[in-house]
């Protein structure tokens, strides 16, 4: 009786990660699979927990904001920008224009490093060798901007409360416009690499598809929740800085699927350096550094910021106490962390094969995810 | 099918282009000016001392505590030699914690600690990775030679009122805002 084979189906429990290249970071998936089917997904986060939410509550206001930069360490410009956005709301410091200018300069320069790195390494993940190649070629271009800048490739530790550190150095704005048309170019390079290859096309078309309710049901945001067709993006609904001053277009996606999720973030490159481009001809010198003291101490009080990280809705909420040098609790709202909360449905009836796929264009970073 | 021939045209025209690789270990790319590397520590060549009083501020406000600093009495100021009435003693740099995040350097009040060029600094023990003094001296000799430090203008300050200027970075409460 017991040599004869079962007739039932066999489930079989697999495996990813948390050291699989395809995840990312350090992410473990227990992903049940019936056949070449995935049935059930259960997602492991924690491998990167750090504690910097209390590790904040130890620190000053000074040293903070290089813990923020290892959130989302590759955009790290706009990770310090919530942070020292919720620090000046609780202060009430008016920043001036220029380093407002300058925030911005850098935050979309990093938010398209960003997009870039995702760029290739959804090339890879899919079996494109090159794409990677193309991409790290312009990322290592925007790093050299950014080290003349603030002095480092990552971990800037630029953004100051009320100010930037530095101002601009010499000759990079003019540096910059003449860099942007090589960028295009090299992004119409990429663009026409990947985003219409019929491999590619096969690939992620209708795969992983992230219906609109289910986008806003998980609160996703970002390039995820956009690409399923909802026009949402934080610089528009709730603008902060100079994005009014700003004209851009939010590219949105139909089908919520992976190619979608894809070429929103290729449009978003295109926008982000329309952007520049209009940072470039607006903005004027002036001072960069409100009149704030090397030591913060600031009143009683509670601040929400929510910024538009290149992943979505990034916010920060700060708790103050009086005459404090360090706040009493800081909250980050992290657009990963709730990208990856809607993979469990995303995944359910998929190729075991797409999940990479997926697991690509949702493009997390698991230092956000778990802080 | 075009698509794909599209993307082999795309690779065939960068094929015959100047390679962007740079060889690391044998070739290096020039360091930008504002590069932050390991902070060093200065040397006031007039007087021959560092700049550096050991006031602890750099100790202080590092974020992984990797500054370790002793102050002594200056003895070339009681033969007023030098303007300083503190000077640092011992000063230790765990490089193997530092974030090179520069906030030493931003808020020291005496043009003390400068971010150095040097980041391969990797050694076979943890021992190695705690730079005394001396090393730090030479290292930002090193830098001052290399035309990366300009000197603090001399503070036109009397000797005895020397001592004020130190804990102004931490016992300013923060007035106007509150």
């Amino acid at each position: 009786m017991d040599n004869i084979p079962s007739t039932e189906p066999v489930e079989f429990m697999l495996n990813v990660g948390p050291q699989h290249p395809a995840t990312h970071g350090v992410l473990r998936l227990l992903i049940d699979v019936d056949g070449e089917r995935i049935s059930q997904v259960e997602t492991h986060i924690g491998y990167l927990h750090r504690g910097t939410e209390k590790l904040c509550e130890g620190e000053t206001f000074s040293q903070i904001i290089s813990l923020f930069d290892r959130l989302d360490y590759v955009a790290n410009f706009n990770m310090e920008m919530s942070y020292v956005m919720a620090v000046e709301k609780i202060l009430g410091l008016d920043v001036p224009i220029r380093a407002e200018y300058i925030r911005v300069v850098t935050c979309e320069l990093n938010r398209i490093a960003s997009h870039l790195l995702f760029y290739g390494t959804l090339g890879l993940d899919i079996g494109a060798m090159t794409p990677v190649m193309y991409a790290f070629r312009e990322r290592e271009a925007l790093q050299a901007y950014f080290e003349s800048v603030s002095g480092a490739r990552m971990m800037h530790n630029f953004f100051r409360v009320g100010g930037v550190k530095e101002d601009l150095p010499e000759g990079f704005l003019e540096s910059l416009q003449s860099y942007l048309p090589k960028l295009k170019q090299a992004v119409q390079e990429c663009d026409q690499l990947l985003t219409l290859n019929d491999i590619f096309l096969e690939r992620t078309k209708g795969v992983g598809i992230l219906e609109k309710v289910d986008a806003v049901d998980f609160a996703v945001s970002g390039p995820n929740l956009r690409a399923s067709g909802v026009e949402h993006d934080i610089r528009r609904t709730e603008p902060y800085s100079i994005y009014p001053n700003l004209k851009f277009s939010i590219p949105t996606g139909t089908n919520g699927d992976s190619w979608d999720r894809y070429w929103v973030r290729m449009q978003e490159i295109q926008e982000s350096i329309f952007i520049i481009e209009q940072c470039i001809d607006q903005i004027e010198p002036g001072p960069i550094s409100g009149r704030t003291r090397t030591v913060i101490r600031p009143p009683k009080g509670e601040a929400y910021v929510r910024t538009e990280s290149p992943r979505g809705d990034f916010g920060v909420y700060l708790v103050t106490e009086e005459n404090k040098e360090q706040p009493y609790r800081i909250k980050m709202r992290s657009p990963s962390f709730c990208s990856l909360m809607a993979l469990e449905t995303m995944l359910q009836g998929e190729y075991l094969a797409d999940a990479v796929t997926i697991l690509g264009t949702l493009d997390f970073i698991m230092g956000e995810v778990d802080r | 099918m075009i698509s794909i021939f599209r993307g082999l045209i795309t690779t065939l025209k960068t094929t015959f282009r100047r390679p962007v690789t740079v060889q690391y270990p044998s070739t290096h790319l020039p360091l930008t000016p504002r590069y932050m590397g390991f902070p060093v520590l200065t040397w006031d060549f007039k007087i021959q001392e560092p700049y550096c009083t050991g006031c602890l501020v750099c100790a202080r406000v590092c974020p992984t505590d990797v500054i370790t600093v002793s102050m002594k009495d200056n003895p070339k100021a009681a033969n007023e030699e030098s303007h300083r009435r503190k000077i640092v003693n011992d000063f230790k740099l765990d490089i193997s914690n530092c974030i090179l995040c520069g906030l030493c350097v931003e808020f020291c009040n005496f043009d003390a600690i400068i971010m150095s060029d040097f980041h391969e600094e990797g050694s076979l023990t943890r021992v190695e990775q705690d730079l005394p003094l001396v090393t730090l001296l030479d290292m930002g000799k090193e830098m001052q030679d290399k035309g990366k430090f300009t000197p603090p203008p001399p503070k036109k300050r009397p000797p005895a009122k020397a001592k004020k200027d130190e804990p102004a970075t931490d016992a300013d409460p923060e007035k106007q805002e509150s």
